[in-house]
């Protein structure tokens, strides 16, 4: 196990090129930059159309200085297993095999095709970076988009849905690694999917990317609000590695402190959730309350 | 080596003697044995290749298009909707310029449900960017196999091999096993123009603007429009590419097969029924007994349909008294695909422009859904047109019983 990074020691070559398509304060930038630091230079990456392949430039120029294959939105997980099948029987060793998906792409359309790559357990690692939303088409809802955000075919109400649990549903298929992490923390970004890298089988990483235009903030709070997220218990840092369930990070700090930012903070600073009355947030206080008094109990010491 | 095996395990040991890397299916009637013998061959070690039992034919497509994309030779087979299913990654196969082999086992689509052989769902696909290779009996489908590989290979385009579903898929029949030294002189190894490489980082098939654009060097790169008329360049090299092909196989291998159709009694004959797969075959034996009527009828089974190798087609047409193409498919509210093929071909290329000297073509379509066709009901519909008539309206329908 590679010793803690910090950000002195975090690898100095940039694989993402300054300068993108992405807009100012994008969560995915910061989550794409770093994660390509802990996957490293030997790897292949697997990009379905998300704001990622827009990240990654038009033609002929490319902002990242990976092998990079764009495929078709469903297709990602099974292009990841290509890719791997055609290392191994060219006898090409040493090189990670990488998915980075939007939400949308992981979620919805592309959730077969990655439930049949961790079915068979092919040895790749399946980024899902989660903006809750379908960004690249002008902010639709997906499955993970919460519930009472105004998106632009939820446009009235919000949506009435709650987010579906992505990383629950990989860790029902018993791969050897889930982890869900957040751009705002981009330590523990680098220390999960570093970790993923050593261990074979299917592994998949779960990453909250905050994203100013949709979902209605200053540019400059994305680090905040991605904190902010995970401190009043809306998002969750944790691991499951071998089945076993483990809060880390800044998830497990709040679990010593035993408080949560009353989660309307995080709530009211977004402008997709303006359409929450009290009772609505008062609601969602009350289901955090109930899953964090549960981690309470269950990781008494 | 001459055995008696499937249209099936024929296609599967072509695709061994190619020695495929990654192989990715779907199980789908009547395909799944093909699919089924490449698993048992593989799992046994008698081939060495990886087999990745997909979720779905879209992933299995998926699979072959980033195993390509990385340098391997990769195969799939499917039929009916597992292709339709398929449909955005075979667009997508095509674009990228991957030499995808893939096998199709034709079987009419649903809805309502059908197993059963014609081929709506090869021809449906018609403007994907694949060549499509029509095979007749078991013998063509390991060779086409075969051929196709160095195809796709040398044009960089994705090859589809059809054949029609049980009629040549389940049915067993003797043919020749090519022997794997020639087959290994026949075929070089797959040498990728490009594959996905840390030490060459690429970004492929990203986003694509209407204007060819500047790289950082300051050259000018493709536009989306260029890379489009480059396929369709490709595509009509690959017209030459089948031609070299048949003609290396052939002697490599001492046969003396044909590259874009079969031509059976055309030398004298003053009709020509047209059609593709195992039906060009079963129709040589309406015109051995035509003829003992005194009906000097032709047949033509096409082999190349896609690229269509038009001003072969339209020379071997334009100076009979008259056509008849015979389809399992159709483009509904109009006419069948490759009758208006012919007709374009006809009109536009074989002549020396437009002219009212080319026969008069005739279309029928028959056997969809499996519908038998009965040797019988061939003659009656060819009969009148040899003397003269016409289809009073096109297309006609042989067998219908409405
Ligand atoms: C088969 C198919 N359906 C729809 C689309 C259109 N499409 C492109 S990107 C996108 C949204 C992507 O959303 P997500 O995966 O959440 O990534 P994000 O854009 O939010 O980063 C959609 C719907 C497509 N490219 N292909
Ligand atoms: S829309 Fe959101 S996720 Fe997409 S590039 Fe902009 S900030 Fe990033």
């Amino acid at each position: 196990m590679p010793s803690k990074p910090t950000i002195l020691t975090l690898p100095e070559e940039e694989l993402v090129h300054p300068g993108n398509r992405a807009c100012s304060g994008c969560g995915l930038s910061i989550a794409y930059r770093i994660g390509l630091k802990a996957l490293g230079k030997d790897t292949i990456v697997v990009v379905p159309p998300s704001c990622l392949t827009v990240l990654q430039g038009l033609y002929p120029v490319a902002a990242t200085k990976m092998p990079s294959l764009n495929v078709t939105f469903a297709s990602t997980a099974a292009a990841a297993t290509g890719v791997l099948a055609a290392l191994r029987s060219l006898g090409k060793q040493g090189i990670t095999v990488a998915g980075w998906a939007g939400d949308g792409g992981t979620s919805d359309i592309g959730l077969q095709s990655l439930s049949g790559a961790a079915e068979r357990g092919e040895d790749f690692i399946y980024i899902c970076y989660d903006n809750e939303g379908y960004m690249n088409t002008g902010v639709q809802r997906s499955g993970t988009t919460p519930r009472g955000a105004l998106t632009t075919n939820t446009p009235v109400f919000g949506k009435t849905q709650d987010k579906k649990n992505v990383p629950a549903i990989m860790s029902a298929h018993e791969i050897p690694y889930v982890a869900t992490t957040c751009s705002a923390y981009p330590l523990d970004l680098y220390t999960k999917i570093e970790k993923a890298k050593a261990i074979r089988g299917t592994k998949y990483i779960h990453i909250l990317a905050p994203c100013p235009p949709g979902w209605g903030y200053d540019p400059k709070y994305t680090v905040k609000v991605g904190k902010l997220a995970v401190e009043t218990g809306m998002y969750d840092l944790y691991e499951i590695e071998n089945r076993e369930f483990r809060l880390t990070g800044a998830s497990r700090k709040l679990l010593e402190k035993r408080k949560l930012v009353p989660v309307s903070e995080y709530l009211k600073m977004q402008d997709r959730f303006r359409g929450m009355k009290d009772a609505d947030i008062e609601d969602v206080q009350r289901r955090i309350n109930k899953r964090w008094g549960a981690y309470f109990e269950m990781f008494k010491e | 080596m001459s055995i008696i095996e499937s249209g099936n395990v024929a296609a599967a040991l072509g695709v061994k003697l190619c020695r495929a890397n990654v192989i990715a299916a779907y199980p789908i009637t009547p395909q799944t044995p093909l699919t089924e013998k490449l698993s048992e061959l593989v799992e046994s070690g008698e081939m060495n290749a990886e087999y990745i039992p997909v979720e779905s034919e879209h992933s299995a497509l998926g699979v072959c298009i980033a195993a390509s994309s990385t340098g391997a030779r990769a195969f799939t087979a499917t039929s009916a909707n597992g292709l339709l299913y398929m449909h955005e990654q075979l667009h997508w196969a095509a674009g990228a310029r991957l030499p995808i082999v893939m096998c199709v086992a034709n079987r009419g689509v649903g809805a309502p449900w059908t197993v059963w052989n014609d081929q709506q769902d090869s021809l449906s696909q018609r403007d994907t960017g694949w060549i499509q290779l029509y095979a007749a009996d078991h013998q063509e489908i390991i060779n086409t196999v075969i051929k196709a590989y160095y195809v796709a290979e040398q044009t960089s385009i994705p090859v589809m091999v059809c054949y029609d579903g049980y009629i040549l898929s389940h049915t067993h029949m003797p043919f020749e096993v090519p022997d794997q030294e020639k087959v290994d002189a026949f075929l070089p190894p797959f040498r990728p123009n490009y594959a996905l490489d840390p030490s060459m980082p690429a970004n492929l098939n990203t986003v694509t603007l209407p204007e060819p654009r500047n790289n950082i060097r300051g050259e000018l790169a493709h536009g989306y429009m260029e890379l489009r008329y480059l396929l369709h360049e490709g595509m009509i090299r690959a017209i030459e590419v089948v031609g070299e092909a048949e003609q290396r196989f052939n002697e490599i291998f001492s046969v003396s097969g044909t590259a874009y159709m079969d031509m059976y009694k055309c030398d004298d004959a003053t009709y020509i029924a047209v059609a593709m797969g195992s039906l060009s075959l079963h129709l040589r034996v309406v015109a051995d007994i035509l003829r003992d009527e005194g009906i000097k009828l032709g047949i033509i089974g096409i082999k190349l349909y896609r690229p269509f190798p038009c001003g072969i087609v339209a020379d071997a047409l334009k100076d009979r008294d008259g056509i008849i193409v015979m389809e399992k498919a159709i483009s509904y509210g109009y006419v069948g695909p490759l009758y208006s093929d012919i007709c374009s071909c006809l009109y536009t290329q074989g002549l020396d422009g437009p002219s009212p000297g080319f026969p008069y073509v005739h279309n029928y379509i028959l056997g969809l859904g499996g519908r038998t066709i009965r040797t019988i009901d061939l003659m009656d519909a060819i009969r009148p047109i040899c003397t003269g008539k016409r289809i009073k309206d096109q297309p006609g329908w042989i067998g219908l019983k409405i």
